[in-house]
């Protein structure tokens, strides 16, 4: 299964109709897909912390959100997360590209790549980590449990996810 | 013009349009709660920075529902990028009112970059919007109040002496959502 197909079905059956984004490589694709979906409206932002605020709105005005982004934007986006979409008890499907951990080419990305996991388990984020044969349920049930528990819940997609063919 | 004034002048506006506000945190929440409290109004409690983006998020989910934002300037340039996202993607149902104090006046009135000479307007300008304007007085205001876009309003630094919102964030979002959604429908 292509992984960012994969993705893109789990975001259509969960009915995510509102996508804010900030591009990785590896979103490309995905970016792609969500972009030219009539049904989604796309709202690429400048910073990541953007897009949880421009979530929460949408939300707040019935549609269905998710954020795309890449790991470093979680560390742009704690604060929001924290004191609007925990205190305000608001929901947000995160698709996350997981790049600094095994295999990866630039070492910018190591730190913040071996901190994503902690900074969420300390935020009580539910993560969840699907191959891409399991993408298309678990971004499913990413959604309902986001909805269902009015929190934040992140797919944490890392290099090997994406690399699959 | 006070904020105070500025303020009562939005709320005026937003109920008269049936508009739903986006507002602020910490003083200027306090300032609209105590002049005129609705359940049309999402008082931002935490999560600086972000009331243009709630607003516009809101603005594109509602199309049809006109959205008020009352910001900050401290609060704006901490989120300059939305200036840049409002400017090409913001719906005609959107308003930022951005009440320029030039300083962090819930924290005690530290001077901002406004102070100093930063001009949100032609930041705004400089980021691709093209309805914006600055006003300083209370006729410009009202009547940029019927507009869409950015408007920088002037105002002089100083809090009113108001009590905190006695509401909790679950009922400020669950009235909200409620009076969002149904005559979102209409």
């Amino acid at each position: 299964m292509n992984p960012s197909i994969a993705v893109y079905r789990g975001l259509k059956r969960a009915g995510i109709n509102f996508a804010a984004s900030v591009p990785c490589v590896n979103l490309q694709q995905l970016l792609r897909l969500v972009g030219e979906d009539p049904e989604i409206l796309h709202l690429p932002v400048t910073r990541e912390e953007e897009g949880v605020g421009v979530c929460c709105g949408a939300w707040m005005g019935g549609c269905k959100p998710a954020l795309l982004m890449q790991n470093s934007g979680l560390g742009n986006s704690i604060n929001a997360l924290a004191s609007l979409d925990f205190l305000f008890k608001v929901p947000l499907l995160m698709i996350i590209s997981h790049r600094g951990c095994d295999g990866e080419q630039i070492i910018g990305q190591v730190p913040m790549g071996e901190l994503t996991p902690k900074l969420l388990d300390a935020m009580q984020i539910p993560r969840l980590s699907p191959s891409p044969d399991q993408a298309e349920d678990v971004v499913a049930q990413a959604w309902s449990l986001a909805e269902e528990r009015r929190i934040p819940v992140a797919v944490l997609l890392d290099l090997q996810f994406w690399r699959a063919k | 013009m006070k904020r105070i004034e500025a303020i009562a002048l939005a709320a005026e506006a937003a109920e008269a349009q049936e508009a739903l506000v986006v507002c602020n945190i910490g003083f200027p929440s306090r300032e609209l709660y105590a002049l005129m409290d609705r359940s049309e109004n999402f008082y931002m409690l935490g999560s600086m920075g972000l009331a243009s983006s709630i607003g516009l998020g809101l603005a594109l989910a509602l199309p049809k529902r006109r959205v008020i934002v009352l910001d900050g300037d401290g609060a704006v340039l901490m989120n300059l990028g939305t200036l840049a996202t409002i400017a090409h993607n913001a719906p005609r149902n959107y308003l930022l009112v951005i009440l320029d104090n030039c300083c962090f006046g819930s924290t005690g009135s530290q001077p901002t970059c406004t102070h100093f000479g930063t001009d949100l307007e032609a930041v705004a300008r400089g980021a691709g919007a093209k309805s914006v304007r600055t006003v300083a007085n209370a006729e410009d205001l009202r009547s940029a109040l019927t507009g869409h876009g950015i408007v920088v309003a002037k105002v002089e630094s100083g809090n009113a002496d108001v009590p905190r919102i006695p509401l909790s964030p679950e009922k400020i979002i669950e009235r909200f959502m409620k009076s969002a959604q149904q005559a979102g429908r209409s």
